[in-house]
């Protein structure tokens, strides 16, 4: 354990390729949300204080006028719920941490982010300036760059000609990765990954998130083998 | 630069629910406790919802993202995040050329 700013460092410097690649992501977002209508400010608000791209995404697919209120918060609920786990998982690493420390570390705590902080604990100790070098520079790279993709995004053309949209799915993938254990994790993704594509492709709405994550965790359940109690790993190759 | 009430209450309320998913974790520690099937169903959520979260992109959308999203696994397990999202960015603007 290194001093303040030497974690703080290490974390941002460990998260580098992460920042990198959500790039394209971010301005991808932003330029999706301005043709959905949202003005930059909101659009960079919305970065700001909900922070979690996948969700977004999945926002701005579903916005409409009227705002769907109800919808949007459900959504957010049935896409988030994970965040729960991840939080229970992580938390438990952050015995040193103080209690605003610890809030704060909660809200900055992506995906990415969390896969991160996991990795951290299984090499030595997890600091709060480590979260906070991967986290607050997460931060900043996400809301500046969708303010910037908000402003600008129209001046790149379409997104997906360069394949940009795809560059969200590819992070996704690399983190999934970062989690196989055995084959049964093979078999979660796939029921949770056919179930949720077939009934995103025949039910309107959010259904299918709902119905996926319920397909994952029925096929872990039912291949659970009493030696089998592991925790995810959530480390990415690197 | 315009603000609309009624997406500024949408926001604030995807912000709160996100928000309260992120903290509930740290009330929930007394989850080590749990055994078995429960137990495995829970590990495994993370992934199964992040694998959700992109099955419309990947394997709802075209042959050109299914096949880019089989070579980004691979290129995954062997190489740096950065470089296998570069694979999969470029096979998929390859692979759309292709399959038109």
């Amino acid at each position: 354990m290194g001093t303040r700013t030497q974690e703080f460092s290490a974390g941002a410097v460990a998260i580098l390729p992460v920042l990198i690649a959500t790039i394209p992501i971010a301005l991808l977002f932003g330029t999706l949300a301005a043709a959905k209508g949202l003005s930059p400010i909101e659009v960079w608000l919305m970065s700001a204080t909900v922070y979690a791209g996948a969700l977004q995404f999945v926002a701005i697919d579903q916005w409409a006028d009227p705002t769907p209120l109800g919808l949007l918060m459900f959504t957010a609920l049935v896409v988030n719920i994970r965040h729960v786990l991840m939080g229970d998982s992580i938390g438990r690493s952050m015995a040193g941490f103080s209690r605003p420390a610890k809030y704060a570390a909660m809200f900055v705590l992506t995906d990415e982010g969390w896969a991160f902080a996991e990795r951290r604990v299984r090499s030595g100790t997890l600091t709060p300036a480590y979260c906070f070098g991967i986290g607050v520079s997460m931060w900043l790279n996400w809301t500046l760059f969708s303010l910037l993709g908000a402003i600008i995004g129209r001046g790149f053309g379409d997104p997906s000609a360069y394949g940009f949209n795809f560059a969200f799915s590819a992070v996704f993938i690399c983190i999934l990765v970062g989690f196989w254990s055995n084959w049964r994790t093979g078999g979660v993704l796939l029921a949770s990954g056919v179930v949720s594509a077939l009934v995103y492709l025949t039910v309107p709405g959010a259904w299918y998130i709902l119905a996926g994550a319920f397909a994952g965790v029925g096929v872990a359940a039912a291949l659970h083998a009493e030696s089998d109690n592991h925790k995810p790993d959530g480390v990415m190759p690197s | 630069m315009s603000l609309d009430t009624n997406t500024l209450i949408a926001i604030a309320g995807m912000a709160v629910a996100t928000y309260l998913t992120r903290i509930a974790g740290l009330w929930l520690l007394q989850l080590a406790n749990v055994e078995g099937r429960a137990r495995s169903a829970m590990d495994d959520l993370p992934p199964a919802v992040l694998m959700v979260v992109i099955a419309p992109a990947v394997l709802a959308t075209g042959v050109a993202e299914t096949i880019a999203a089989g070579i980004t696994i691979l290129a995954a397990f062997r190489l740096p995040l950065l470089a296998a999202v570069a694979i999969g960015v470029a096979s998929v603007v390859a692979l759309r050329a292709l399959t038109g």
